[in-house]
């Protein structure tokens, strides 16, 4: 069969893909004031060279007095670790039995919408602001110490391991619950033969990468005062004691790949 | 055993879904409902057991008015009643007999369903089940881990597992391809007739209607237009139901169907679950 010309002369000669913006004025003019305020703003931030230049030299003295790190006070440096590790495992724990209810409230397909609403506010407002800003919160209320340091973990960890919780919930095919639910089972069942099955293995999965992001953040929230190695850290930088510095940065970094990995191999094998 | 009275659906979204359907189904038959898609199929079926609310009417299971019990005593009626799915919907990550078990989740408490400890008549009809529906040995084996054939069966398996006193179908077929789609109707029809446990079925497929139900109930837009012996099933009957159309290879192919699929039945059902065995 071959086409008529009629056919032929009918079709586009011309073809233009399709834009996110389609308007040319408004999408040039969205560039033209991006790179706008990219040059403004590094204008009034005085991002300035001489500056720059001169704390070359202060990091270069830093770091040679930062060398060799200095282990001489290790009691000092092993109790803000275990304190730290404490405080990361604790919170974990206890983030993780949290994270079960108010991850079931905050799933839509679940619950009545008063109570997701309640649950999704809650984990939305606790989500809001980074753990720095907990921590502060906290040592205002508590004062200094890792009590202070376990509270901001909680609240980060509990927030963060329900969020993915209730967002597995939602994901489930309605299918699973619906034939459950055609058994005559009740609520609790539900959970037990049709929910737990399904979110336990990235439940699990969330729950200790959480626990190895919690060393990290247990080492960070100690710079604000609330407890475990990073009030070590912070003392020493204060006191000039760069050599201890480098001592306590290196432990934390050898903790911290000790925790990926851990947290590597724990996921690995439940997959 | 169960009488349906003016039943009415009514989306919120105020699509009228069914519109006063009345039937009864006094013995234990195999009831096919067919009809176009948005016919009100699925919604018929899933108000018999309140997975869908109805908006208004009656269900009468067994002298007991379903429409108006409250949470509790429906989670009971529920129980009497066994439901297939089209995707089949079993827990993916339970093992088959996990998912068998959860078919008597009404019947334990909760600690006995969470350690899994079932009584043990439920383990060994649970065990007779997995035989009679041809996966012997599969207890153990994840749900994801098997072919679509499979999952209906343990589907069929789960509902049966209720001991019910009706079988609710929907489009048990309509994922599968055609051969084991004959299969599956087969063994819901025959557990269905050895037990004397009446089912409705939802289907779209015509042929497969006719090679397997007792009675046929051609629903259209809502409302039931056919409502007899599957024997009095007729072109102009399909016209009725779907609107005008050249139906006589439908009807043809469905008894040509028959005629060839019969004879080696036997030997052709053996021979798949064999096969299927061995793959999956």
């Amino acid at each position: 069969m071959t086409p008529s010309s009629e056919a032929q002369t009918i079709q586009p000669l011309k073809w233009n893909r399709i834009r996110i913006i389609s308007n040319p004025r408004v999408r040039y003019g969205l560039i033209l004031m991006a790179v706008g305020y990219l040059i403004w703003s590094t204008g009034t931030l005085e991002l300035d060279w001489a500056r720059i230049n001169n704390g070359l030299p202060r990091a270069a003295n830093m770091f040679a007095r930062m060398v060799p790190p200095s282990f001489s006070r290790w009691e000092l440096l092993v109790k803000g670790m275990l304190e730290s590790v404490q405080m990361a495992f604790s919170a974990s724990f206890i983030g993780m039995v949290l994270a079960i209810p108010l991850g079931i409230c905050g799933a839509s397909n679940l619950v009545p919408r008063p109570v997701y609403l309640v649950a999704r506010t809650l984990i939305i407002l606790s989500r809001t602001f980074h753990e720095i800003i907990i921590a502060i919160l906290f040592v205002k209320i508590f004062g200094f110490g890792p009590l202070a340091g376990i509270l901001t973990l909680i609240v980060a960890s509990t927030s963060f391991i329900s969020k993915m919780l209730a967002e597995d919930i939602e994901n489930m095919t309605p299918g699973q619950l619906e034939a459950i639910r055609a058994t005559g089972a009740s609520f609790p069942k539900l959970l037990l033969y049709c929910i737990t099955p399904h979110t336990l293995p990235r439940y699990l999965g969330v729950s200790i990468y959480r626990m190895d992001a919690n060393i990290r953040h247990s080492t960070v929230v100690g710079i604000v005062g609330a407890g475990g190695i990073g009030q070590v850290l912070a003392a020493s930088f204060s006191r000039y004691d760069y050599d201890f510095s480098l001592a306590i940065l290196l432990t934390i970094i050898t903790l911290v790949f000790l925790g990926e990995f851990f947290s590597n191999w724990v996921r690995e094998y439940l997959r | 055993m169960l009488k349906i009275t003016d039943l009415k659906k009514v989306y919120p979204t105020g699509t009228e879904a069914i519109s006063g359907v009345s039937f009864s189904v006094d013995q234990p038959q195999v009831v096919a409902i067919i009809g176009p898609s948005g016919a009100g199929k699925s919604t018929l079926i899933r108000c018999i057991n309140r997975l869908v609310e109805p908006s208004s009417g009656q269900v009468m299971l067994d002298g007991t008015d379903l429409v108006t019990l409250s949470k509790r005593e429906l989670r009971k009626m529920r129980r009497r009643m066994g439901m297939i799915f089209q995707e089949f919907n079993l827990v993916d990550r339970l093992t088959v007999m996990e998912n068998l078990l959860s078919g008597r989740l009404g019947y334990v408490n909760f600690w006995k369903a969470y350690r899994r400890k079932f009584p043990p008549d439920d383990v060994a009809a649970a065990f007779q089940l997995l035989d009679r529906v041809g996966l012997n040995g599969y207890q153990d084996t994840r749900a994801d881990e098997l072919s679509g054939g499979q999952r209906q069966r343990v589907g069929i398996a789960r509902a049966l597992m209720q001991q019910p006193d009706l079988l609710l179908v929907d489009e048990p077929t309509a994922s599968l391809d055609p051969k084991t789609s004959r299969q599956i109707m087969r063994i819901i029809v025959e557990l269905a007739h050895e037990r004397g446990t009446p089912a409705l079925v939802n289907i779209h497929d015509v042929g497969l209607a006719q090679s397997f139900s007792d009675r046929i109930i051609g629903l259209r837009q809502g409302e039931i237009v056919f409502d007899e012996a599957t024997t009095s099933l007729n072109a102009d009957v399909l016209t009725e139901i779907y609107g005008e159309d050249d139906w006589s290879t439908t009807i043809r192919k469905a008894e040509d169907d028959e005629g060839e699929d019969r004879p080696e039945d036997k030997s052709k059902k053996d021979n798949s679950l064999v096969r299927e065995a061995v793959t999956g």
